[in-house]
């Protein structure tokens, strides 16, 4: 595992096993709630969830972490117990994303340190042992290897991470700086949270009871209702259009249409006759295609392909509606 | 398709596999394969496990099948229903089929048969005999959209090694047994990518999805020296050779492309999908629990067999990939445009009863076209 610094773990506070940290440093939590002279660091934990909770990242106050009482990563490990305390997943996801920017951006800095080599070789170390990504250095950035790249840049939505929107050579694609950290934005927030969701929940701490409770009115905010009109979107308008003139869908185009119905809860009974036109129609495949992708047949429930999907397969007539979304089944929903 | 038609095909193909054992092998790891076969008129049977050679000739003969496949994956249990494999890694196969290559279906090599009255006819809009649109496009032996699909393997080929850094020794091309190609990488860094990975490399193979920032051309503070150059690596450099054509045109094109603005470059780009995009079909590349043509078996869509192709220029489909015998059969058939196998040229017959080489009588039942007497 990476060794790390006072300084580092600053930068990094979720690389650092909180209960051995804390009893290192000669504490237990209950002294937090109780001692005035801790009671900052609390406040600081908690001012950290709000920012995270509103977007923001934490500004961190790298004067205090040289002093007997690292503020900055205290505060992080407090923030994990108030956290764990609150039990609201809605902030937890909140901040472990807000801690990975922040994470994302010292990795970042690390990365483009010339003058230390210790800090790059540092940062693609962190990289290769959380996240299995080699980085290695290039003349004018750092190259990782297609296959790692393709297993984190799936899980972006942006044009700009396809692979053909990249610099690809000899089995490598070619990165800043600020893209190979970017890359695992994701994995990192990830880790964050899932190393904040496995850490046991202590009880209740005296002295944090008020932040615990803010945090749980805090969370309700967040609380997100949604609408739905009954609207096809556009895509599925068209296959409908398609099959009722009796032309030919393209398979694709019939599975989008077949699954869309499905994940909106109509049966194969009520979506089969809509396929009835196609030239090729034949009620027993048509029939067998529905209860396989249905899950009725097999093992797996198919879901409806992404808007990315259907507009490389041609099946895309996008209106002004369809900016939002990245998924068919999201068109026409509206939060209240 | 009738008994007696069946009949005739099964004997034939099973002749074949008894006479040609050689070609037909298991791949690597068998025992953690999934294959697979078809009978004529008859479904899919999948989830077999074979262990030997001596295992797959015992199938071929005992079932006699129409077609024959072996997962390009690898499983822990590969005769368990799909969820229960535990799928462990797969080679990429890449198909690259004449169908998806052309705009519209040559005329002297496709015709046409027709779903209300079942007449066969050369190629038309409609049925010349009722007149229904509802018809389906049967091509036959077609050299220039074998020579489409060859240009096409060519560029796979080169993006293959250069852009993804694959090894030549592990691209290995077979001939699909109708009117294309399946090229395999196997032993390479990819072989453990899942499905969703495969799909954007298919996407970059096929130039899908690229935006105008990626070759230099932004919304604003544009310059022109940003644009693709000829020495550029990967698609920067292919697409300017396909922009410019030759380099004295650059300051020229470049100027029309800068006054053309964003929006226009856009457009471009999704154009050029058609033009330098390689033509694979993606959803072959993407499934990783696919069960592909078995190597050396027969594609009973034309009787041909899919065969490793050693050298690919003066590979020859028709010739090389035709191993039923030339005895003499009576056959009853209406094809009425020409085709050429085994350098022989056959047809057009109208509906009529004629003698040729089993290879051919074959060929055109496979195709629809024929009947045995």
């Amino acid at each position: 595992m990476v060794n790390l610094g006072n300084d580092e773990i600053v930068k990094y506070p979720f690389l650092a096993e909180a209960g051995k940290y804390l009893s290192d440093k000669g504490f237990s939590l209950e002294q937090f709630g109780t001692d005035p002279d801790l009671k900052k660091i609390v406040e600081n934990a908690f001012e950290r969830i709000i920012t995270a909770s509103e977007g923001r990242i934490f500004k961190s106050d790298f004067s205090s972490n040289n002093s007997a009482l690292p503020m900055e990563i205290f505060s992080f490990l407090i923030a994990v117990i108030l956290l764990k305390l609150s039990g609201m997943n809605t902030l937890i996801r909140r901040f472990s994303l807000a801690e990975a920017r922040r994470a994302e951006k010292f990795l970042e800095k690390d990365l483009m340190n010339y003058q230390d080599a210790t800090k790059t070789k540092l940062s693609l170390q962190i990289l290769k042992e959380l996240f299995s990504v080699t980085v290695e250095k290039s003349d004018k950035g750092f190259t990782i290897l297609v296959r790692d790249y393709l297993k984190h840049s799936i899980n972006f939505y942006e044009r700009e991470w396809k692979l053909i929107n990249r610099k690809v050579v000899n089995g490598k694609v070619h990165l800043t700086p600020h893209e190979t950290v970017r890359l695992v934005r994701k994995e990192l927030d990830r880790h964050i949270y899932t190393k904040i969701n496995s850490s046991s929940s202590p009880d209740m701490i005296i002295g944090f009871e008020t932040y615990v409770d803010k945090l749980k009115q805090l969370a309700k905010k967040f609380e997100v209702k949604t609408v739905e009109s009954k609207e096809f979107p556009p895509c599925i308008k068209h296959a409908i259009e398609v099959l009722e003139k009796g032309e030919n869908l393209p398979h694709s185009g019939r599975f989008m249409l077949a699954t869309f119905l499905l994940n909106k809860g109509q049966t194969v009974g009520q979506i089969a006759p809509l396929f009835k036109n196609a030239p090729d129609y034949n009620p027993k495949v048509t029939i067998y295609q529905l209860n396989q992708l249905s899950g009725i047949s097999g093992t797996t429930e198919y879901k409806c392909p992404s808007c990315e999907k259907v507009k490389s397969q041609n099946l895309c007539f996008p209106v002004p509606a369809c900016d939002t979304i990245i998924n068919p089944l999201q068109f026409g929903r509206k939060r209240v | 398709m009738n008994t007696k038609d069946v009949t005739f095909l099964e004997d034939t193909f099973k002749k074949f596999y008894f006479e040609h054992f050689d070609l037909l092998h298991v791949p690597d790891n068998p025992n953690q394969r999934e294959f697979g076969y078809q009978k004529f008129n008859g479904g899919m049977n999948r989830h077999i496990s074979l262990k030997s050679d001596k295992d797959l000739h015992l199938l071929l003969m005992q079932n006699k099948p129409s077609d024959v496949y072996c997962s390009n994956a690898r499983y822990m249990f590969p005769n368990l229903p799909m969820a229960e494999k535990d799928w462990q890694n797969a080679e990429i196969i890449f198909d690259i089929d004449a169908k998806d290559l052309r705009k519209e279906y040559p005329k002297d090599n496709t015709l046409i048969k027709c779903s209300d009255c079942n007449e066969i006819s050369s190629l038309n809009k409609s049925c010349p005999n009722c007149q229904s649109t509802k018809l389906s496009f049967t091509t036959l032996t077609c050299n220039d959209c074998i020579k489409s699909t060859k240009d096409e393997v060519v560029k796979l080929n080169q993006i293959l090694t250069d852009d993804l850094g694959i090894d030549q020794q592990n691209i290995k091309i077979f001939f699909s047994g109708n009117e294309g190609f399946h090229i395999y990488v196997s032993k390479s860094e990819y072989d453990d990518v899942g499905s969703k990975e495969r799909a954007e490399i298919a996407d970059y193979i096929m130039f899908r999805g690229s935006i105008p920032e990626t070759f230099g051309f932004r919304k604003f503070n544009m310059n022109k020296s940003s644009l693709p150059k000829f020495e550029d690596v990967g698609w920067g450099g292919r697409l300017a050779k396909h922009l410019y054509g030759t380099k004295s045109n650059r300051p020229k094109i470049l100027q029309e492309v800068l006054s053309g603005g964003y929006t226009l470059f856009q457009k471009r780009l999704e154009d050029f999908r058609d033009s330098i995009g390689i033509k694979i079909d993606p959803n072959v590349t993407q499934d990783i629990h696919r069960i592909f043509r078995l190597p050396g078996s027969i594609n009973s869509k034309s009787g041909l067999t899919k065969i490793f192709v050693e050298d690919l220029k003066k590979f020859d489909p028709y010739v090389d990939a035709c191993f039923i015998d030339d005895e003499e059969v009576e056959v009853v058939t209406n094809c009425p445009i020409e085709f050429s196998l085994k350098k022989k040229k056959f047809g057009p017959f109208n509906n009529e009863q004629v003698s040729v080489p089993k290879f051919a009588a074959v060929y055109m039942m496979c195709k629809g076209i024929a009947s045995s007497v």
